[in-house]
């Protein structure tokens, strides 16, 4: 227990380390006072609470609901490659989104949340597409099968997505810049934005944790245990693709984040869907926060995309586990 | 309990399992058998719901499967389906805890003290608990098995199916595995089905088998009853036989390696005999098949060194295990491969004799201390302790004897043996009538099983004709060479 006890510990300190360390480095110094005294410097103030506050907390969302997910996914899937990102859920989740900028769709009912909605549907048509697919190719779905009709369906879409924005001239150029993933200049509207499908996802896989566990060893022998298998899976799918269309759609596809923090969590907490799904939430926010720093400090005044500090840490770590994966014998995949 | 009734089922529209009815009673357990592609693995698969029954019903406590929900019917129903380690790495205890999914119900269940009992009590009954906190893929196979047994008995339910529980497990884990679960049903009441591969283990520990053959059911009842040679050689396509296991009344089987055909056999000839002043000895390059009442390795076997050993008249009789095993050991013979017995006349007098026969040849050999001879039908007035007098016989046939023959061969020169000493007018002292033989006689059947089989040994056959006439002669030679000594 006390071991589990740690784990929360250390992920929600370094959360918040993260985050104060998000709103106070900077070109413009934060001091402390501001928090609480806002007229102690009123340009800090703003900086802290227009800027960079929300800025850390979209980061720190978007990490948490690609971690979640890409745990969730590999539960799932007993893979441990399976991320949003590697699966082409990302490149969905992206075309949902670009095709409403590029039509100018605003569906009624949902209003703001019009595109996180119709990336999600994106991202849960793809994730159908791409299992379909790969179970026709090999119907026990290894590993490599599915990551490589992941890559297939990632770059089919992302000519979709060029398509589109050679067609629609200049206004979507911007889209280009938002597709390498990024989370700047977003605001407190795209934190709203996303928080109910951040909530409502992460309740959703939270809510299929024990039944994660048992996935583990198989469909069949969930069902021997008792677990709705069909219904669990499509829990899950829903809730993964949920996370990951609410993600993409406020901050473009950021590779490897479900990839690389909940494997660092299993690594060094186990593989207890009870514990690694709240665990890769946290350190996903984490991580991203972190990311996004380094993003806008690394070549000041200039700005990196976030996806591409995410990719450069995330490739190495891929390459890890497949190797690791494929040279251990005994354990199949 | 668990009753199938008129079962069919498989993948698709090819239906591999094939109208199978059985019922197993609470506390009992049903063996599964058959050969690679009978529908084992299927039926199991099929009963258990993982895959479709296009016919037929499945009760568990008289209600149709169907009826309950996943998550009841996992309370009730327990499976073992041959696993494999996942991808990633649960500790033993994470694995065990999986079993208790179907009790933990609710958003917030907590683990509670009943689910902790019975993951401790299936971590000890597989003897799994000091892997407790190791992870899954530092286990060996054998150790993984019984993690995912250990994970079936955490869901305590009233029936578990297992498919090939012992797979991958040594002689010592097969036996504690099927002895718990023998337990388990024996004192909790546990339903089992179980799948075995291996015919003698499911008759020890089953109550009851069935015998698949191409999807149907070939036999069903108590293991005698469906492990008959002829039965098993048909479905498996294999030469068998069967034989009673030791200690409990349970059929065992052993296949006969068509390689059986060309395997060596002896030929023994008189040289082969050597006589010292401690023993007289019998030593062939192939072991013999052998019956005797020999004092070392008797009862059936195959042995290649047999030993008439002479012992001093007052030799300490209390412990002869103990001190044939120190003679064997310090004159450097095979403790396992040699038969013994013992006699107080010196070897000098013993009698051995070659005859011909159509089918080969026939020894015997024959040590006979007639001091003490005793008539059997008078025996009962006796109340003194046996002491040693011991005519020992020795019949080694260059030949091929059925069982039957074997034991008719034991009785044939038995009778010759007692006709030797009526015609030596051999007597019961204290009876005075005449002697059947001595208190401790030894005889010993040996041969080579070479050549055609001889189905009976009794006294107007081939053999049984030599045997008679070549007991008799040399018994009653023996039975001079004693007179003339003493």
């Amino acid at each position: 227990m006390s071991k589990t006890v740690l784990a929360y510990m250390t992920a929600i300190a370094l959360l918040i380390i993260s985050i104060w360390c998000g709103v106070s480095i900077g070109s413009v110094h934060i001091p402390l006072e501001v928090i609480w005294n806002k007229a102690a410097d009123e340009t800090a103030a703003n900086i802290l609470w227009k800027i960079r506050l929300p800025r850390v907390l979209l980061a720190g969302l978007v990490g948490a609901s690609l971690a979640i997910a890409g745990a969730a996914f590999q539960g799932l899937l007993k893979n441990p490659l399976a991320d949003p990102y590697t699966l082409g859920v990302s490149s969905g989740a992206s075309v949902g989104a670009v095709v409403t900028l590029f039509f100018g769709i605003s569906l009624p009912v949902v209003g703001l949340y019009a595109l996180p909605t119709l990336s999600m549907v994106g991202a849960v048509l793809t994730m159908i597409a791409v299992m379909s697919f790969a179970r026709i190719v090999d119907r026990s779905l290894k590993m490599e099968t599915l990551i490589l009709t992941g890559v297939i369906f990632s770059s089919f879409l992302g000519s979709l997505i060029s398509l589109m924005i050679a067609l629609s001239g200049e206004e979507l150029r911007q889209v280009i810049g938002w597709l390498l993933g990024s989370v700047s200049m977003r605001g407190w509207p795209y934190v709203q934005m996303i928080t109910p499908f951040v909530v409502i996802g992460s309740i959703l896989l939270w809510t299929q944790r024990r039944e994660l566990n048992v996935l583990l060893y198989g469909e069949e022998r969930a069902k021997h245990l008792g677990v709705n298998v069909k219904r669990s899976k499509y829990l899950i799918l829903i809730g993964g693709s949920m996370l990951t269309g609410a993600a993409v759609a406020v901050s473009g596809t950021i590779g490897f984040v479900g990839l690389v923090v909940p494997h660092m969590t299993r690594m060094i907490w186990g593989s207890d869907h009870r514990h690694l799904l709240p665990l890769s939430f946290l350190n996903g926010a984490t991580l991203l926060i972190i990311c996004d720093l380094v993003a806008r400090t690394i070549i000041v005044p200039r700005e990196l995309p976030i996806g591409v500090i995410t990719a450069f840490i995330g490739a190495p770590v891929f390459s890890y586990i497949f190797y690791k994966q494929r040279r251990s014998k005994g354990v199949r995949v | 309990m668990i009753t199938v009734e008129h079962l069919s089922g498989g993948y698709e529209d090819v239906p591999i399992v094939k109208d199978v009815s059985f019922t197993v009673e609470k506390g009992k357990i049903l063996g599964i058998l058959g050969p690679n592609g009978s529908g084992k693995s299927t039926l199991l698969k099929v009963i258990s719901g993982i895959l479709p029954a296009t016919a037929g019903t499945v009760l568990v406590d008289g209600k149709n499967i169907k009826s309950y929900s996943p998550r009841s019917l996992a309370q009730k129903m327990a499976v073992l389906p041959q696993l494999h380690a996942n991808a990633f790495s649960n500790t033993v205890r994470e694995a065990i805890s999986l079993g208790r999914y179907p009790h933990q119900t609710g958003f917030f269940s907590h683990w509670s003290e009943r689910d902790e009992q019975a993951v401790q009590y299936a971590m000890e009954q597989t003897g799994v608990t000091r892997y407790e906190h190791t992870s899954m893929e530092f286990l060996s196979g054998g150790e993984q098995q019984r993690v995912f047994v250990a994970q079936a008995l955490a869901q305590t339910a009233e029936v578990l199916l297992l498919d090939e529980p012992t797979n991958h497990l040594d002689i010592a884990h097969q036996r504690q595995i099927l002895d718990m679960v023998r337990k388990e049903a024996m004192e909790c009441g546990l339903t089992v089905i179980m799948v075995l591969h291996d015919m003698n283990l499911a008759s020890l520990y089953c109550d009851e088998l069935l015998l698949m053959d191409n999807g149907s059911v070939r036999a069903l009842g108590a293991p005698h009853k469906v492990l008959i040679a002829s039965q098993i050689e048909e479905v498996y396509q294999a030469r068998v036989t069967t034989y009673a296991h030791p200690e409990i009344p349970k059929p065992q089987i052993t296949m006969m390696p068509s390689s059986s055909e060309y395997q060596q056999r002896a030929v023994v000839e008189k040289s082969d005999f050597h006589i010292t002043t401690d023993y007289i000895q019998l030593k062939t390059n192939v072991p013999l098949k052998t019956v005797s009442s020999a004092v070392h390795n008797p009862g059936i076997g195959w042995y290649d060194c047999f030993l008439n050993r002479s012992v001093a008249g007052d030799y300490v009789v209390s412990d002869v295990q103990q001190e044939v095993m120190v003679f064997l050991q310090r004159e450097q013979f095979s403790p396992t491969s040699t038969v013994v017995m013992l006699t107080a006349v010196p070897t000098q007098l013993y009698a051995l004799n070659e005859y011909s026969a159509p089918f080969g040849s026939v020894f015997v050999a024959v040590t006979a201390g007639v001091g003490n001879a005793v008539d059997v039908s008078r025996t009962h007035e006796r109340q003194d302790t046996p002491y040693i007098g011991t005519i020992n016989t020795w019949v080694i046939i260059n030949g091929c004897l059925s069982e039957e023959a074997f034991f008719q061969a034991l009785m044939t020169a038995n009778e010759a043996k007692t006709k030797a000493l009526q015609a030596e007018n051999i007597r019961d002292h204290r009876s005075d009538t005449i002697a059947t033989g001595t208190a401790t006689d030894s005889l010993l059947i040996a041969a080579t099983q070479k050549g055609e089989e001889m189905r009976y040994g009794g006294p107007i056959t081939n053999i049984g004709k030599i045997i008679g006439k070549g007991v008799y002669e040399t018994t009653v030679q023996a039975i001079h060479n004693y007179k003339n000594n003493a």
